[in-house]
């Protein structure tokens, strides 16, 4: 099989854009989220070398405008389905970035109360709805939530964030296709990374333009520059009206670089390390918005330096607050198995003398 | 002869079968370029070109069922699923399609396919990726479900895999991958499929295991014979078919059954072998049988404290010992 490489690109929208239809205030939100998930990631990157994660993990790092800028176009009714790459989304949704560290770091005061770590993130009053370390897992289930809101003549649409490989799996299509079939209020979000672990998306897809793989149920579907955050923000806000409006789902395919190996653990030894650098340098998408907001005035150095610090601060308290959290307890492990108690899954009680006996561990 | 680690036998066991027989030919995610997201197809790629080493879409069901469909026309598929997590999405294809193709076609038509899936916790991999599955294999007329624990084993079980006419999925424990060195022949050879191999002869305890946990038990073994407890370390390595005559000739001799798996307690395969046990070797039994497995919650919550409960370890199993000994 001959390697293709046609690879939408990024960064088209000039430097120089004309910005003066925004509110500042919230440009320098962008702004100084974008650099949350950064150095959120960043950090944790360096937490996990220090052992301090482990298991299996994966950074958003490359993907902050188009995370930030999906949620600025929605609201609080709306509903959040993503994959296992999903620090970033919970974080820019709202959740105060302490708890987001403490699940990675196992803690009982995560998310998840340490269930889940990086990859299962969860929480319901943010209507995050999870993040799902099966490919494809989270798409029936976004399905079946847009469903429920038309069902009940609820507000609000369900965004179902994906990687690009999952445009291949069965599950795609079913989902699609009852989507179109019922008219269902969901946005089918493909980031496309460029790949799938070690596949290029030539390479895993027929039809490599992602944003057409809707055809076949004849829905609508985009591409934007997720490098780009007033694009990804505009074309969420277009395709979320329609959902909301006209309950037409809709693909959005948001095109951006992946700064480093499919998780942290990856040695990403299938790219070529010149190209994976300049990709980067391409398609960052944070130094050029910062010099497009310095450009039209909207912030200066002495801000940006600023929240810089504010925001290396803001993290730091998070990963303290991970760190200083206690673990969950043993007796605890068979809590949410069922809503009540089955015998061959021990109360509390039970579970606590189990714990006792149980020699060894670490 | 060469000292592998135990995904170093797993590979060297494809490229050997993959020289000696043109059939042969290896598809899963990311196994051509990457070599497999754990390296058990490092180099393939380079050495049997793309026809032989198929990169596949994340699309289990897709993987094995082209896999079935070219086993049924003369070719001898092994796929890899990335994570034994992942077989889910494939289940309808293995089970449905892949274990009754011989009997449904009263025997016209067979599927020699394998698939080979790393299982098993102890990595932090959490709800996805620490699972163990084997039991709804083995409950499955028409499969074969092989848990290798040692690189030699794992060579000669996949040949023997690839070599049978019958769908054989083979459970990798991730821990064992580069926990484990042994020695390795070069070339082909077979370990039969369907035979336990008696670890540590014993007389007191028949301890009956595999995968990850037969190194476990052989060091919890080792712990209680300084105690004077004299414990048989059997390591089931086929799943099914359980080896029956090897378990009940052990219990007949020791009296005692101490069934050991990382997977939940209930629907495990220990309950299985606690039936045969019952029904075939009743009379020399001098005590119940025991099974000691991991509880009864998904495997496995990511919490370090969380895991290290979840997991047995060798001190468990030397508990679960001393306790049936003195019983």
């Amino acid at each position: 099989m001959a390697k293709r490489t046609n690879q939408p690109t990024t960064g088209a929208e000039p430097a120089g854009r004309d910005l003066s239809s925004e509110n500042p205030q919230e440009l320098q939100q962008y702004y100084a989220q974008m650099l949350l998930l950064r150095r959120f990631e960043e950090r944790t990157s360096e937490m996990y070398t220090k052992a301090k994660i482990g298991g299996y993990c994966h950074l958003n790092l490359g993907e902050e405008a188009t995370i930030v800028g999906l949620m600025a176009a929605l609201t609080p009714a709306d509903y959040i389905f993503t994959n296992y790459r999903e620090h970033g989304y919970i974080i820019a949704r709202g959740v105060a970035p302490g708890p987001v560290m403490a699940e990675l770091f196992g803690k009982e005061t995560g998310v998840s109360r340490g269930r889940g770590g990086s990859m299962h993130l969860f929480d319901a009053t943010a209507h995050f709805m999870g993040g799902y370390a099966i490919v494809g897992g989270q798409l029936p289930l976004a399905t079946g939530a847009a469903y429920a809101l038309k069902y009940q003549g609820k507000p609000g649409v369900v965004v179902c964030q994906m990687g690009d490989a999952t445009t291949n799996i069965g599950a795609w299509h079913e989902s699609l296709n009852l989507a179109a079939l019922w008219d269902l209020p969901v946005i089918f979000l493909v980031v496309n990374n460029g790949y799938g672990m070690g596949t290029t998306v030539d390479e895993g897809a027929a039809e490599p333009d992602l944003y057409k793989r809707g055809c076949a149920f004849r829905m609508h579907g985009e591409r934007v520059d997720g490098t780009d955050v007033l694009a990804m923000r505009d074309a969420t806000r277009r395709l979320r009206e329609r959902a909301e409006q006209e309950k037409k789902p809709a693909i959005l395919e948001a095109v951006s670089f992946r700064f480093r190996g499919h998780s942290v653990i990856d040695s990403d030894r299938y790219r070529d390390p010149e190209a994976v650098k300049q990709g980067r340098n391409a398609n960052d998408p944070l130094p050029h918005f910062a010099h497009q907001l310095v450009l039209a005035g909207v912030v200066d150095d002495a801000w940006l330096k600023a929240t810089a610090s504010r925001i290396d601060q803001e993290v730091q308290e998070a990963i303290d607050f991970a760190e200083h959290s206690p673990n969950p307890k043993i007796e605890d492990l068979f809590d949410y198995m069922y809503a009540t108690p089955v015998p061959n899954t021990p109360g509390r009680a039970e579970a606590a003398i189990i714990a006792q006996n149980a020699q060894g561990g670490r | 002869m060469p000292q592998l680690n135990l995904i170093e036998a797993v590979r060297s066991a494809m490229a050997d079968a993959m020289a000696e027989d043109a059939r042969v030919f290896v598809l899963g995610e990311d196994v051509g370029l990457k070599g497999g997201v754990f390296l058990a197809t490092d180099g393939l790629l380079a050495r049997f070109g793309p026809d032989r080493v198929v990169d596949m879409p994340i699309a289990e069901a897709g993987i094995v069922g082209m896999a079935i469909g070219a086993s049924l026309h003369g070719l001898r598929p092994v796929a890899e699923i990335q994570f034994a997590d992942y077989i889910h999405p494939a289940i309808d294809q293995i089970l449905n399609e892949a274990a009754r193709l011989r009997y449904r076609s009263n025997g016209d038509w067979h599927c020699p396919i394998v698939v080979r899936a790393p299982f098993g916790a102890g990595v932090h991999g959490a709800l996805y990726h620490s699972q163990s599955t084997e039991a709804l294999f083995t409950s499955t007329p028409g499969l074969k479900v092989v848990v290798p624990s040692t690189p030699y084993d794992a060579k000669g079980l996949l040949i023997a895999a690839i070599r049978d006419p019958d769908p054989v999925i083979v459970f990798e424990h991730k821990q064992l991958y580069r926990g484990v060195r042994g020695d390795v022949p070069e070339g082909t050879y077979t370990v039969p499929l369907g035979q336990a191999a008696v670890r540590r002869a014993g007389a007191q305890i028949s301890l009956f295991t595999y995968g990850l946990m037969a190194h476990y038990s052989l060091e919890a073994a080792k712990v209680v014979a300084d105690e004077g407890i004299d414990v048989e370390v059997i390591d089931l390595r086929t799943l099914y078919p359980l080896d029956q005559a090897t378990i009940l000739g052990s219990v007949r001799k020791t009296g005692k059954a101490l069934i050991v798996h990382e997977d939940k307690l209930t629907g495990g395969v220990g309950g299985e072998i606690s039936a045969l046990i019952a029904e075939h070797a009743f009379e020399a039994l001098d005590a119940p049988v025991r099974r000691l497995a991991s509880p009864d919650v998904h495997a496995v919550a990511f919490s370090d404290v969380l895991e290290a409960h979840f997991m047995l370890n060798p001190q468990k199993i030397a508990t679960a010992v001393r306790e049936l000994a003195a019983y």
